[in-house]
């Protein structure tokens, strides 16, 4: 394996002593597994996980014309963040409909924090910067490399920060963000996740990143903690219905297409990628993101064919075995008129075709909190 | 497959005979033998949720596909080790397929096998050999 040019987080030994398994993911030396991806997953379903996720980006948004300017730039409304410490899931949109990723903005007291993938910096990046000279008064900041992030996630998670940072914790409401220390670190925290469990997203300074690292790990103990890599963070997402930028969302895609239209407002004003969008939903679309749950034990996976009488009608975007709900499971692109739930099509897995029901996302819904 | 990075120390044994598509073959006296997949396999291929094994009886060439074995991860063939007639199946991996991450060279084995010549076996790597091979 070569691992000379790959970019590696603060916290790339600390996986290495914790036994992991490490990738190239979108360029950087990533932990897939520690043990067992099944094991990881399952213990973010019933307990808690810790995952690094230092590789994403962080742009941080400033000046007067922050709001308008970030505004225009997403799918979603930032009228819905009427207060600071708040955050939404969201799209960059072109405006051709296609997307050039998507995000999660969180309005801090003074400025906009906007936590984008990986594969995406550089392109987000020219993206934000090419359209900022519209607007007036906006800072635009790339803080990926000063800024470390851990995802705790799971039932035990609330549980565990409050233990290190304090009764705050429990009071920030999902999608809501605050700041507090940890065993003396300085830590803000989002109360947001990308597995379909409670949980927070840490952003650390990458100084203190191995330090709260072993914290949570140490302190977590009598919670059942385990380090969980970025198998079972893809396996975790898929079950909760969650598209993954590069599978259901691409240049070629647009949210509505990927069943994101509850996070998508063409009613809020005018952005980027708007007029493309509604022209879609008026004319009908090409395309729709579906959920299947498929019989057998053979796996969907990507790029397979989906079937509808025998006839090719799509592919599968992401699959895998729903590890928790225990069957195998896929997202599809199809078109709208196979999309119906309760539908049946087939996967094309080595030649032989899978039964499969279109069902309502998400393939996996946590119960209530209390 | 990618070398291994984790800290696992990962089983040879000396009794074995090993191919370079990582099953291994335990020739049990006469033309008998046991085949499964190699510690290094069931390792690189993480959590196994589905092995598809062939139908007693039926008669595979060497180096002939003779199932598939599937992981959260990723999907592999499965090839003859050797030429033979299937005499078993490890029926157990159909409800428990994690008995060859748990147990690869015991209850984790895949087919049994009737030998049609044994000599197809001498090019078979040792123990030792194979893991100079998984090693680079």
């Amino acid at each position: 394996m070569t691992t000379a040019q790959l970019k590696e987080t603060p916290l790339a030994s600390a996986h290495r002593s914790c036994g992991a398994r490490m990738v190239d993911f979108a360029g950087w030396n990533m932990p897939v597994q520690y043990k067992s991806i099944m094991a990881e997953h399952t213990v973010v379903r019933t307990k808690v996980g810790v995952f690094d996720v230092s590789h994403m980006g962080e742009f941080i948004v400033k000046g007067a014309g922050a709001f308008d300017f970030v505004q225009y730039m997403i799918a979603n409304d930032l009228k819905k963040l009427s207060n600071p410490n708040t955050a939404l899931y969201t799209q960059f949109v072109m405006p051709d409909g296609g997307t050039v990723d998507d995000l999660i903005v969180y309005r801090r007291e003074s400025d906009f924090l906007l936590v984008v993938n990986a594969s995406n910096i550089e392109k987000d990046w020219n993206w934000l910067a090419k359209h900022k000279s519209r607007f007036n008064d906006v800072t635009l900041d790339d803080a990926s490399d000063r800024t470390s992030l851990l995802a705790l996630q799971g039932p035990k998670a609330v549980a565990l920060l409050k233990e290190l940072v304090g009764e705050q914790v429990e009071r920030i409401a999902g999608f809501g963000y605050g700041e507090g220390k940890a065993g003396g670190i300085s830590i803000s925290f989002g109360r947001t996740g990308y597995t379909g469990e409670d949980g927070f997203e840490i952003f650390v300074n990458p100084a203190d990143a191995e330090k709260l690292w072993n914290l949570l790990l140490e302190r977590g103990q009598k919670f059942g903690i385990e380090p969980c890599g970025l198998g079972a963070r893809d396996t975790l997402r898929l079950e909760a219905g969650m598209p993954l930028y590069g599978h259901e969302l691409d240049e070629q895609t647009s949210p509505l297409e990927s069943g994101l239209g509850w996070s998508v407002k063409l009613d809020k004003g005018d952005f980027l990628g708007r007029d493309a969008m509604q022209k879609q939903k008026a004319d009908g679309f090409a395309k729709v993101c579906a959920c299947l749950k498929v019989e057998g034990k053979a796996l969907p996976r990507q790029g397979y064919s989906v079937l509808k009488d025998g006839s090719p009608v799509g592919q599968v975007s992401s699959g895998s075995q729903g590890i928790f709900v225990g069957y195998p499971i896929a997202m599809a692109f199809v078109p709208p008129a196979c999309a119906t739930i309760g539908g049946v099509l087939a996967v094309e897995i080595r030649n032989s075709p899978a039964l499969a029901t279109v069902v309502k996302r998400p393939f996996y819904k946590r119960g209530p909190l209390v | 497959m990618a070398g291994a990075e984790g800290s696992k120390v990962l089983s040879y044994p000396s009794e074995l005979k090993y191919v370079k598509t990582h099953e291994y073959v335990r020739v049990e006296g006469g033309n008998l033998a046991t085949i499964g997949v190699t510690a290094f396999a069931a390792d690189q291929l993480g959590d196994v949720t589905f092995v598809e094994l062939p139908k007693v009886g039926q008669k595979l060439k060497l180096e002939e596909k003779f199932g598939v074995i599937e992981s959260v991860k990723s999907v592999s063939d499965l090839f003859m080790p050797a030429g033979g007639e299937i005499t078993a199946i490890n029926d157990r991996l159909a409800s428990e397929p994690e008995l060859v991450n748990l147990d690869c060279y015991g209850d984790g084995w895949m087919i049994k096998v009737k030998l049609d010549n044994v000599d197809e076996l001498k090019d078979a790597l040792t123990a030792d050999g194979y893991r100079d091979f998984v090693v680079d």
